[in-house]
Protein backbone atom coordinates (compact mmCIF):
# COMPACT_ATOMS: atom_id res chain seq x y z
CA UNK A 1 0.00 0.00 0.00
CA UNK A 2 2.48 2.29 1.48
CA UNK A 3 5.85 1.72 -0.50
CA UNK A 4 9.04 3.51 -0.46
CA UNK A 5 12.58 2.52 -2.92
CA UNK A 6 15.69 3.72 -2.32
CA UNK A 7 14.67 7.25 -0.82
CA UNK A 8 16.91 9.92 -0.51
CA UNK A 9 16.51 12.99 1.26
CA UNK A 10 18.91 16.18 2.50
CA UNK A 11 18.37 18.79 5.47
CA UNK A 12 20.51 21.33 3.61
CA UNK A 13 23.91 19.70 3.06
CA UNK A 14 23.83 17.13 4.92
CA UNK A 15 22.34 13.72 3.84
CA UNK A 16 20.15 11.82 6.00
CA UNK A 17 18.30 9.34 4.32
CA UNK A 18 20.69 7.05 2.32
CA UNK A 19 18.25 5.20 0.39
CA UNK A 20 15.46 3.97 2.53
CA UNK A 21 13.44 1.06 1.32
CA UNK A 22 9.67 0.08 3.32
CA UNK A 23 6.70 -0.97 2.45
CA UNK A 24 4.34 -1.03 4.59
CA UNK A 25 0.80 -3.35 3.72
CA UNK A 26 -2.96 -2.98 3.78
CA UNK A 27 -3.74 -3.34 7.74
CA UNK A 28 -0.34 -3.77 8.67
CA UNK A 29 1.45 -2.56 11.32
CA UNK A 30 5.07 -1.87 10.75
CA UNK A 31 7.90 -0.87 13.14
CA UNK A 32 10.69 1.23 12.42
CA UNK A 33 13.54 0.81 14.93
CA UNK A 34 16.63 2.10 15.17
CA UNK A 35 19.40 4.32 17.75
CA UNK A 36 18.61 8.60 17.77
CA UNK A 37 19.03 10.38 14.38
CA UNK A 38 19.12 7.57 12.31
CA UNK A 39 16.50 9.07 10.10
CA UNK A 40 13.46 7.36 11.04
CA UNK A 41 11.50 10.86 11.61
CA UNK A 42 12.95 11.71 8.67
CA UNK A 43 11.67 9.08 6.90
CA UNK A 44 8.03 10.12 7.84
CA UNK A 45 8.33 13.77 7.11
CA UNK A 46 9.25 12.58 3.63
CA UNK A 47 6.37 10.31 3.29
CA UNK A 48 4.21 13.65 4.10
CA UNK A 49 6.38 15.79 2.30
CA UNK A 50 7.80 17.61 4.96
CA UNK A 51 11.06 16.89 4.01
CA UNK A 52 11.56 16.95 -0.30
CA UNK A 53 12.95 13.69 -1.10
CA UNK A 54 15.76 14.10 -3.56
CA UNK A 55 16.01 10.71 -5.17
CA UNK A 56 13.69 7.69 -4.99
CA UNK A 57 10.00 6.93 -4.99
CA UNK A 58 7.21 6.94 -2.39
CA UNK A 59 4.17 5.55 -3.08
CA UNK A 60 0.62 4.91 -2.23
CA UNK A 61 -1.69 2.85 -3.42
CA UNK A 62 0.22 3.29 -6.33
CA UNK A 63 -0.18 6.88 -6.27
CA UNK A 64 3.13 8.88 -6.49
CA UNK A 65 3.21 11.09 -3.29
CA UNK A 66 6.61 13.16 -4.25
CA UNK A 67 5.62 16.72 -5.08
CA UNK A 68 2.09 16.25 -3.46
CA UNK A 69 1.48 18.74 -1.43
CA UNK A 70 0.99 18.07 2.12
CA UNK A 71 -2.37 18.90 2.39
CA UNK A 72 -3.82 16.40 0.47
CA UNK A 73 -2.52 13.80 1.74
CA UNK A 74 -4.91 13.32 4.43
CA UNK A 75 -8.01 13.02 1.68
CA UNK A 76 -5.52 10.22 0.26
CA UNK A 77 -6.12 7.98 3.57
CA UNK A 78 -2.86 9.38 5.62
CA UNK A 79 -2.50 10.75 9.02
CA UNK A 80 0.60 11.73 10.73
CA UNK A 81 0.86 11.68 14.27
CA UNK A 82 4.29 13.99 14.89
CA UNK A 83 7.53 13.00 17.20
CA UNK A 84 6.66 16.18 19.66
CA UNK A 85 2.97 15.57 18.87
CA UNK A 86 2.15 18.85 17.76
CA UNK A 87 -1.30 19.89 19.10
CA UNK A 88 -2.44 23.32 18.87
CA UNK A 89 -1.85 24.58 21.76
CA UNK A 90 -4.55 27.96 21.88
CA UNK A 91 -7.18 25.61 20.56
CA UNK A 92 -9.82 23.66 22.49
CA UNK A 93 -9.77 20.00 22.28
CA UNK A 94 -12.50 19.97 20.16
CA UNK A 95 -10.91 22.56 18.30
CA UNK A 96 -8.06 20.38 17.51
CA UNK A 97 -10.44 17.51 16.60
CA UNK A 98 -12.61 20.11 14.05
CA UNK A 99 -9.27 20.66 12.05
CA UNK A 100 -9.92 17.55 10.76
CA UNK A 101 -13.44 17.08 11.23
CA UNK A 102 -14.27 19.94 9.15
CA UNK A 103 -13.77 18.63 6.11
CA UNK A 104 -15.04 18.98 2.51
CA UNK A 105 -17.85 15.71 1.89
CA UNK A 106 -18.31 15.30 5.86
CA UNK A 107 -21.94 15.12 6.55
CA UNK A 108 -23.26 15.95 10.27
CA UNK A 109 -24.52 12.50 11.29
CA UNK A 110 -20.99 11.03 10.26
CA UNK A 111 -19.03 13.91 11.87
CA UNK A 112 -21.11 12.88 15.51
CA UNK A 113 -19.73 9.44 15.42
CA UNK A 114 -16.45 10.01 15.01
CA UNK A 115 -16.83 12.16 17.23
CA UNK A 116 -18.61 9.87 19.57
CA UNK A 117 -15.74 7.13 18.75
CA UNK A 118 -12.30 8.95 19.73
CA UNK A 119 -14.59 10.18 22.96
CA UNK A 120 -15.04 6.72 23.61
CA UNK A 121 -11.37 5.48 23.11
CA UNK A 122 -10.03 8.94 24.73
CA UNK A 123 -12.71 9.51 27.40
CA UNK A 124 -10.48 12.29 29.31
CA UNK A 125 -10.43 14.34 25.95
CA UNK A 126 -14.79 14.32 26.17
CA UNK A 127 -14.06 16.00 30.08
CA UNK A 128 -11.65 18.38 28.11
CA UNK A 129 -12.92 18.89 25.14
CA UNK A 130 -13.33 22.79 26.11
CA UNK A 131 -10.15 23.07 27.55
CA UNK A 132 -6.94 24.48 25.18
CA UNK A 133 -4.52 21.99 24.29
CA UNK A 134 -1.88 23.36 25.83
CA UNK A 135 -3.09 22.65 29.27
CA UNK A 136 -3.33 19.29 28.88
CA UNK A 137 -0.86 16.83 30.21
CA UNK A 138 1.88 14.78 27.93
CA UNK A 139 0.08 11.80 27.70
CA UNK A 140 -3.06 13.65 26.82
CA UNK A 141 -1.54 15.84 24.46
CA UNK A 142 -0.23 12.33 22.78
CA UNK A 143 -4.54 10.74 23.32
CA UNK A 144 -5.39 14.24 21.34
CA UNK A 145 -2.86 13.73 18.43
CA UNK A 146 -3.65 10.47 17.59
CA UNK A 147 -7.22 11.16 18.09
CA UNK A 148 -6.84 13.94 15.88
CA UNK A 149 -5.38 11.32 13.19
CA UNK A 150 -7.98 8.65 13.59
CA UNK A 151 -11.23 11.58 12.68
CA UNK A 152 -9.16 11.93 9.54
CA UNK A 153 -10.63 8.02 8.99
CA UNK A 154 -6.79 7.69 7.60
CA UNK A 155 -6.14 4.04 6.02
CA UNK A 156 -2.55 4.33 7.15
CA UNK A 157 -1.41 6.12 9.90
CA UNK A 158 2.12 7.31 10.60
CA UNK A 159 2.88 7.46 14.58
CA UNK A 160 6.41 9.03 15.62
CA UNK A 161 7.34 7.70 18.95
CA UNK A 162 3.86 8.08 20.39
CA UNK A 163 5.49 6.87 23.85
CA UNK A 164 8.08 9.57 24.19
CA UNK A 165 8.39 10.43 27.65
CA UNK A 166 5.22 9.02 28.65
CA UNK A 167 4.16 7.43 31.77
CA UNK A 168 4.66 3.70 31.85
CA UNK A 169 0.54 3.20 32.39
CA UNK A 170 -0.05 5.46 29.19
CA UNK A 171 2.29 3.57 27.34
CA UNK A 172 0.68 0.92 27.81
CA UNK A 173 -2.78 2.74 27.17
CA UNK A 174 -0.97 3.95 23.65
CA UNK A 175 -0.16 -0.62 22.78
CA UNK A 176 -4.21 -0.55 23.26
CA UNK A 177 -4.67 2.14 20.69
CA UNK A 178 -2.51 0.61 18.20
CA UNK A 179 -3.92 -2.54 18.38
CA UNK A 180 -7.34 -1.48 18.47
CA UNK A 181 -6.51 0.82 15.29
CA UNK A 182 -5.22 -1.70 13.41
CA UNK A 183 -7.96 -4.25 14.31
CA UNK A 184 -10.57 -1.56 12.71
CA UNK A 185 -8.04 -2.06 9.50
CA UNK A 186 -5.83 1.01 9.65
CA UNK A 187 -2.04 0.08 8.72
CA UNK A 188 0.34 1.69 11.19
CA UNK A 189 3.95 2.76 10.40
CA UNK A 190 5.63 2.82 13.86
CA UNK A 191 8.93 5.17 14.47
CA UNK A 192 10.04 3.89 18.06
CA UNK A 193 12.85 3.58 20.61
CA UNK A 194 10.59 1.54 23.09
CA UNK A 195 11.88 -1.91 21.53
CA UNK A 196 9.56 -4.37 23.81
CA UNK A 197 6.06 -1.99 22.31
CA UNK A 198 7.46 -1.99 18.90
CA UNK A 199 7.86 -5.91 18.54
CA UNK A 200 4.80 -6.45 20.82
CA UNK A 201 2.42 -4.44 17.97
CA UNK A 202 4.00 -4.88 14.99
CA UNK A 203 4.04 -7.68 12.37
CA UNK A 204 7.10 -6.66 10.79
CA UNK A 205 10.24 -4.52 11.70
CA UNK A 206 12.40 -2.32 9.80
CA UNK A 207 15.83 -1.73 12.07
CA UNK A 208 17.43 1.98 10.28
CA UNK A 209 21.01 2.71 10.40
CA UNK A 210 22.51 5.83 9.31
CA UNK A 211 19.92 6.65 7.19
CA UNK A 212 19.36 3.58 5.43
CA UNK A 213 17.61 -0.01 6.07
CA UNK A 214 19.76 -2.60 7.49
CA UNK A 215 17.64 -5.09 8.60
CA UNK A 216 13.94 -6.37 8.52
CA UNK A 217 12.48 -8.97 9.66
CA UNK A 218 8.98 -10.20 11.67
CA UNK A 219 8.56 -9.18 14.88
CA UNK A 220 7.99 -12.66 16.05
CA UNK A 221 11.52 -13.54 14.56
CA UNK A 222 13.09 -10.80 16.20
CA UNK A 223 10.94 -12.04 19.82
CA UNK A 224 12.54 -15.13 19.59
CA UNK A 225 15.91 -14.47 18.86
CA UNK A 226 17.23 -10.65 19.43
CA UNK A 227 21.11 -10.65 18.94
CA UNK A 228 19.78 -7.90 15.98
CA UNK A 229 18.18 -6.17 18.33
CA UNK A 230 21.44 -6.05 20.23
CA UNK A 231 23.75 -5.34 17.22
CA UNK A 232 21.96 -2.38 15.75
CA UNK A 233 20.24 -0.80 18.84
CA UNK A 234 22.50 -2.08 21.81
CA UNK A 235 19.87 -2.78 24.04
CA UNK B 1 -15.08 72.16 32.94
CA UNK B 2 -12.29 69.94 33.29
CA UNK B 3 -14.42 66.68 33.33
CA UNK B 4 -16.53 67.66 30.65
CA UNK B 5 -13.21 68.07 28.47
CA UNK B 6 -11.80 64.44 29.94
CA UNK B 7 -15.95 63.34 29.12
CA UNK B 8 -15.47 64.94 25.93
CA UNK B 9 -11.72 63.48 25.01
CA UNK B 10 -12.39 60.00 26.26
CA UNK B 11 -15.64 59.73 23.64
CA UNK B 12 -12.72 60.78 21.11
CA UNK B 13 -10.34 58.62 21.69
CA UNK B 14 -12.65 55.42 22.28
CA UNK B 15 -14.32 56.57 18.79
CA UNK B 16 -10.40 56.83 16.92
CA UNK B 17 -9.86 54.15 18.66
CA UNK B 18 -12.18 51.94 17.13
CA UNK B 19 -11.08 53.05 13.24
CA UNK B 20 -7.58 52.32 14.36
CA UNK B 21 -8.88 48.83 15.61
CA UNK B 22 -9.90 48.09 12.35
CA UNK B 23 -7.03 48.93 10.67
CA UNK B 24 -4.60 47.21 13.13
CA UNK B 25 -6.71 43.81 12.90
CA UNK B 26 -5.91 43.11 9.63
CA UNK B 27 -3.05 44.06 9.77
CA UNK B 28 -2.30 41.76 13.44
CA UNK B 29 -4.05 39.24 11.56
CA UNK B 30 -1.70 38.70 8.34
CA UNK B 31 1.35 39.10 10.42
CA UNK B 32 0.25 36.54 12.48
CA UNK B 33 -0.35 33.89 10.35
CA UNK B 34 2.10 34.55 7.39
CA UNK B 35 5.02 36.62 9.24
CA UNK B 36 4.63 39.29 6.34
CA UNK B 37 4.63 42.93 8.12
CA UNK B 38 2.34 44.33 5.42
CA UNK B 39 3.58 47.62 4.44
CA UNK B 40 1.12 48.22 1.89
CA UNK B 41 -1.45 47.87 4.31
CA UNK B 42 -2.30 51.50 4.27
CA UNK B 43 -2.08 51.71 0.40
CA UNK B 44 -4.91 49.12 0.10
CA UNK B 45 -6.98 51.56 2.71
CA UNK B 46 -6.26 54.29 0.71
CA UNK B 47 -6.99 52.54 -2.58
CA UNK B 48 -10.28 50.95 -0.95
CA UNK B 49 -11.49 54.73 -0.38
CA UNK B 50 -10.85 55.77 -3.62
CA UNK B 51 -12.65 52.85 -5.20
CA UNK B 52 -15.35 53.84 -2.54
CA UNK B 53 -15.44 57.21 -3.81
CA UNK B 54 -16.11 56.13 -7.47
CA UNK B 55 -19.05 53.69 -6.72
CA UNK B 56 -20.55 56.72 -4.61
CA UNK B 57 -19.56 59.25 -7.47
CA UNK B 58 -21.74 56.70 -9.94
CA UNK B 59 -24.56 55.71 -7.53
CA UNK B 60 -24.75 57.94 -4.64
CA UNK B 61 -25.27 55.39 -2.00
CA UNK B 62 -22.68 55.21 0.97
CA UNK B 63 -23.12 51.36 1.84
CA UNK B 64 -22.74 50.63 -2.15
CA UNK B 65 -19.65 52.52 -1.95
CA UNK B 66 -18.65 50.50 1.30
CA UNK B 67 -19.63 47.25 0.36
CA UNK B 68 -17.58 47.53 -3.08
CA UNK B 69 -14.66 48.75 -2.12
CA UNK B 70 -14.27 45.91 0.81
CA UNK B 71 -14.84 43.07 -1.91
CA UNK B 72 -12.75 44.69 -5.05
CA UNK B 73 -9.81 45.17 -1.98
CA UNK B 74 -10.06 41.81 -1.01
CA UNK B 75 -9.91 40.29 -4.09
CA UNK B 76 -6.75 42.83 -5.12
CA UNK B 77 -5.37 41.21 -1.59
CA UNK B 78 -5.88 37.67 -2.37
CA UNK B 79 -4.41 38.36 -5.76
CA UNK B 80 -1.75 39.95 -4.26
CA UNK B 81 -0.28 37.15 -1.71
CA UNK B 82 -0.75 34.67 -4.72
CA UNK B 83 1.44 36.75 -6.99
CA UNK B 84 4.26 38.45 -4.89
CA UNK B 85 3.95 37.03 -1.05
CA UNK B 86 3.52 33.11 -1.87
CA UNK B 87 6.62 32.39 -3.34
CA UNK B 88 9.05 34.24 -0.82
CA UNK B 89 7.06 32.01 2.09
CA UNK B 90 9.32 30.83 4.54
CA UNK B 91 12.47 33.25 3.29
CA UNK B 92 14.17 35.66 5.38
CA UNK B 93 11.22 38.28 6.20
CA UNK B 94 13.15 40.62 5.09
CA UNK B 95 12.02 39.35 0.93
CA UNK B 96 8.37 40.14 2.47
CA UNK B 97 9.32 43.26 3.96
CA UNK B 98 10.63 44.72 0.55
CA UNK B 99 8.10 43.43 -1.39
CA UNK B 100 5.40 44.81 0.50
CA UNK B 101 7.26 47.97 0.57
CA UNK B 102 7.43 47.64 -3.17
CA UNK B 103 3.83 46.87 -3.60
CA UNK B 104 3.55 50.16 -1.86
CA UNK B 105 5.29 52.51 -3.93
CA UNK B 106 3.41 50.89 -6.97
CA UNK B 107 0.12 51.13 -5.17
CA UNK B 108 0.53 54.59 -4.07
CA UNK B 109 1.48 55.96 -7.52
CA UNK B 110 -0.91 53.95 -9.36
CA UNK B 111 -3.57 55.99 -7.34
CA UNK B 112 -1.52 59.08 -8.14
CA UNK B 113 -1.52 58.38 -11.74
CA UNK B 114 -4.91 56.94 -12.46
CA UNK B 115 -6.95 59.64 -9.59
CA UNK B 116 -4.46 62.74 -9.52
CA UNK B 117 -3.77 64.42 -6.50
CA UNK B 118 -6.75 66.35 -5.62
CA UNK B 119 -9.09 64.97 -2.62
CA UNK B 120 -12.31 63.12 -3.58
CA UNK B 121 -15.37 63.44 -1.45
CA UNK B 122 -17.63 60.98 0.34
CA UNK B 123 -20.13 62.47 2.12
CA UNK B 124 -21.84 60.52 5.42
CA UNK B 125 -24.89 58.65 4.97
CA UNK B 126 -25.71 59.68 8.44
CA UNK B 127 -25.74 63.58 9.24
CA UNK B 128 -26.64 65.01 12.07
CA UNK B 129 -24.98 66.08 15.68
CA UNK B 130 -26.18 65.75 18.93
CA UNK B 131 -25.00 67.76 21.82
CA UNK B 132 -22.16 66.05 23.70
CA UNK B 133 -21.76 68.52 27.10
CA UNK B 134 -20.41 71.45 26.06
CA UNK B 135 -20.06 70.84 22.18
CA UNK B 136 -22.05 69.60 19.24
CA UNK B 137 -20.49 66.19 18.16
CA UNK B 138 -21.44 64.40 14.61
CA UNK B 139 -23.32 61.26 15.05
CA UNK B 140 -21.01 59.76 12.05
CA UNK B 141 -18.27 59.74 14.38
CA UNK B 142 -20.20 57.49 16.53
CA UNK B 143 -21.47 54.84 13.88
CA UNK B 144 -17.86 54.56 12.37
CA UNK B 145 -16.92 53.31 15.86
CA UNK B 146 -19.84 51.13 15.99
CA UNK B 147 -19.77 50.20 12.74
CA UNK B 148 -15.88 49.28 13.56
CA UNK B 149 -17.00 47.47 16.43
CA UNK B 150 -19.60 45.24 14.79
CA UNK B 151 -17.16 44.40 11.88
CA UNK B 152 -14.11 43.83 14.42
CA UNK B 153 -16.92 41.74 17.08
CA UNK B 154 -18.17 39.41 12.95
CA UNK B 155 -14.60 38.80 12.60
CA UNK B 156 -14.02 37.58 16.24
CA UNK B 157 -16.77 35.37 15.75
CA UNK B 158 -15.69 34.08 12.59
CA UNK B 159 -12.63 33.32 14.05
CA UNK B 160 -13.70 31.94 17.27
CA UNK B 161 -16.69 29.58 16.13
CA UNK B 162 -16.24 29.13 12.19
CA UNK B 163 -14.17 26.58 10.40
CA UNK B 164 -12.84 28.58 8.47
CA UNK B 165 -11.69 30.47 11.95
CA UNK B 166 -10.49 27.31 13.11
CA UNK B 167 -8.37 26.73 10.21
CA UNK B 168 -6.86 30.32 10.39
CA UNK B 169 -6.11 30.12 14.13
CA UNK B 170 -4.35 26.34 13.54
CA UNK B 171 -2.57 27.64 10.54
CA UNK B 172 -1.30 30.68 12.67
CA UNK B 173 -0.58 28.11 15.35
CA UNK B 174 1.65 25.39 13.00
CA UNK B 175 1.58 25.49 9.50
CA UNK B 176 2.95 22.46 9.14
CA UNK B 177 0.72 20.20 11.34
CA UNK B 178 -2.29 22.02 9.75
CA UNK B 179 -1.48 21.40 6.53
CA UNK B 180 -1.02 17.35 7.90
CA UNK B 181 -4.60 17.92 9.16
CA UNK B 182 -5.33 18.89 5.70
CA UNK B 183 -6.40 21.90 6.06
CA UNK B 184 -5.11 23.71 2.07
CA UNK B 185 -2.34 26.39 4.15
CA UNK B 186 -2.33 28.20 1.03
CA UNK B 187 -5.64 28.69 0.06
CA UNK B 188 -6.05 29.80 3.64
CA UNK B 189 -2.94 32.36 3.87
CA UNK B 190 -4.73 33.71 0.37
CA UNK B 191 -7.82 34.44 2.14
CA UNK B 192 -6.44 35.74 5.30
CA UNK B 193 -4.71 38.11 3.27
CA UNK B 194 -8.01 39.09 1.29
CA UNK B 195 -9.68 39.33 4.86
CA UNK B 196 -7.00 41.98 6.12
CA UNK B 197 -7.22 43.65 2.94
CA UNK B 198 -11.18 43.70 2.86
CA UNK B 199 -11.20 45.01 6.38
CA UNK B 200 -8.37 47.74 5.29
CA UNK B 201 -10.65 48.94 2.50
CA UNK B 202 -13.90 49.15 5.10
CA UNK B 203 -11.97 51.34 7.36
CA UNK B 204 -10.87 53.51 4.32
CA UNK B 205 -14.07 54.04 2.89
CA UNK B 206 -15.73 54.63 6.71
CA UNK B 207 -13.08 57.41 7.43
CA UNK B 208 -13.36 59.31 3.97
CA UNK B 209 -16.30 60.97 4.97
CA UNK B 210 -14.40 63.15 7.65
CA UNK B 211 -11.10 63.71 5.86
CA UNK B 212 -11.93 63.19 1.85
CA UNK B 213 -9.68 60.65 0.06
CA UNK B 214 -6.14 61.92 -1.39
CA UNK B 215 -2.95 59.05 -1.17
CA UNK B 216 -2.30 59.81 1.98
CA UNK B 217 -5.50 59.36 3.79
CA UNK B 218 -4.08 55.74 5.34
CA UNK B 219 -0.86 56.89 6.00
CA UNK B 220 -1.51 58.19 9.53
CA UNK B 221 -3.44 55.08 10.63
CA UNK B 222 -1.15 52.87 9.15
CA UNK B 223 1.37 54.36 11.19
CA UNK B 224 -0.09 54.12 14.16
CA UNK B 225 -1.45 50.73 13.61
CA UNK B 226 2.24 49.34 13.68
CA UNK B 227 2.51 51.04 16.47
CA UNK B 228 -0.51 49.50 18.36
CA UNK B 229 0.56 46.17 16.71
CA UNK B 230 3.96 45.73 18.61
CA UNK B 231 2.36 47.04 21.56
CA UNK B 232 -0.67 44.63 21.59
CA UNK B 233 1.68 41.90 20.83
CA UNK B 234 2.82 41.05 17.11
CA UNK B 235 0.15 38.64 15.74
CA UNK B 236 -2.18 38.88 18.81
CA UNK B 237 -5.72 40.34 17.79
CA UNK B 238 -7.44 40.95 21.31
CA UNK B 239 -4.18 42.69 22.01
CA UNK B 240 -4.32 44.67 19.23
CA UNK B 241 -7.75 45.80 19.62
CA UNK B 242 -7.09 46.86 23.39
CA UNK B 243 -3.91 48.49 22.84
CA UNK B 244 -6.11 50.65 19.53
CA UNK B 245 -8.31 51.98 22.13
CA UNK B 246 -5.01 52.41 25.18
CA UNK B 247 -3.04 54.51 22.72
CA UNK B 248 -6.02 56.04 21.57
CA UNK B 249 -7.29 57.15 24.57
CA UNK B 250 -3.78 58.29 25.98
CA UNK B 251 -3.64 60.72 22.79
CA UNK B 252 -6.84 61.87 23.80
CA UNK B 253 -6.22 62.71 26.77
CA UNK B 254 -2.66 63.80 26.35
CA UNK B 255 -4.32 66.47 23.43
CA UNK B 256 -5.82 68.30 26.72
CA UNK B 257 -2.51 69.26 27.41
CA UNK B 258 -0.37 69.76 24.00
CA UNK B 259 -1.67 70.05 20.85
CA UNK B 260 -3.38 67.45 19.29
CA UNK B 261 -0.24 67.28 16.76
CA UNK B 262 2.32 66.71 19.38
CA UNK B 263 -0.12 64.16 21.01
CA UNK B 264 0.61 61.68 18.45
CA UNK B 265 3.95 61.37 20.14
CA UNK B 266 2.50 59.62 22.89
CA UNK B 267 1.90 56.48 20.73
CA UNK B 268 5.45 56.45 20.38
CA UNK B 269 6.66 56.85 23.93
CA UNK B 270 4.34 54.00 24.30
CA UNK B 271 6.15 51.58 21.32
CA UNK B 272 9.34 52.78 22.78
CA UNK B 273 8.32 51.79 26.38
CA UNK B 274 6.86 48.57 25.48
CA UNK B 275 9.87 47.43 23.77
CA UNK B 276 11.94 48.64 26.28
CA UNK B 277 10.16 46.35 28.83
CA UNK B 278 8.02 43.99 27.42
CA UNK B 279 8.93 43.47 23.77
CA UNK B 280 6.15 40.49 23.77
CA UNK B 281 3.37 43.10 23.46
CA UNK B 282 1.51 44.81 26.59
CA UNK B 283 -1.89 42.70 26.14
CA UNK B 284 -0.58 39.29 25.62
CA UNK B 285 -0.10 36.63 28.62
CA UNK B 286 2.76 36.70 30.41
CA UNK B 287 4.98 34.10 28.60
CA UNK B 288 5.99 30.99 30.34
Amino acid sequence: MLSLREVHAHYGKSHVLHGVTIDVGPREVVGLLGRNGVGKSTTLKTIMGLVRASDGSVTFEGRDLIGVATYRLPALGISYVPEDRRVFRLLTVLENLRTGLDRAGMTPERRQALLAKVYDYFPVLRERRHQAGGTLSGGEQQMLAIARAMVLEPKIILLDEPTEGLMPRMVGQIRQIIEILNKEGVAILLVEQNVPLTLAVSDRVYIMEKGAVRHQATAAALRADDAVIHQYLGV
Amino acid sequence: MALDQFLVQTVNGLVSGMILALVASGLTLIFGIMDVVNFAHGDLLMLGAFVGSGVFMSSGNFWAALISAVVVIAALGALLQVTTLRPLLGRDPLTTILATFGISLVLQNYALWQWGPSARKISEPITGQFQLLYLQYPVYRIAIALLSAAIIGGLWLFMKYGTYGIWIRATTQDRVMASAMGIPVPVVHAAVFAIGAGMAAASGVLFAPMVGVTQTIGLDFTLRAFVVVVVGGMGNLGGSILASIFVSLLEAYASLFVSPAQAVIVSFIVLVLTLLFRPTGLFVPTPK
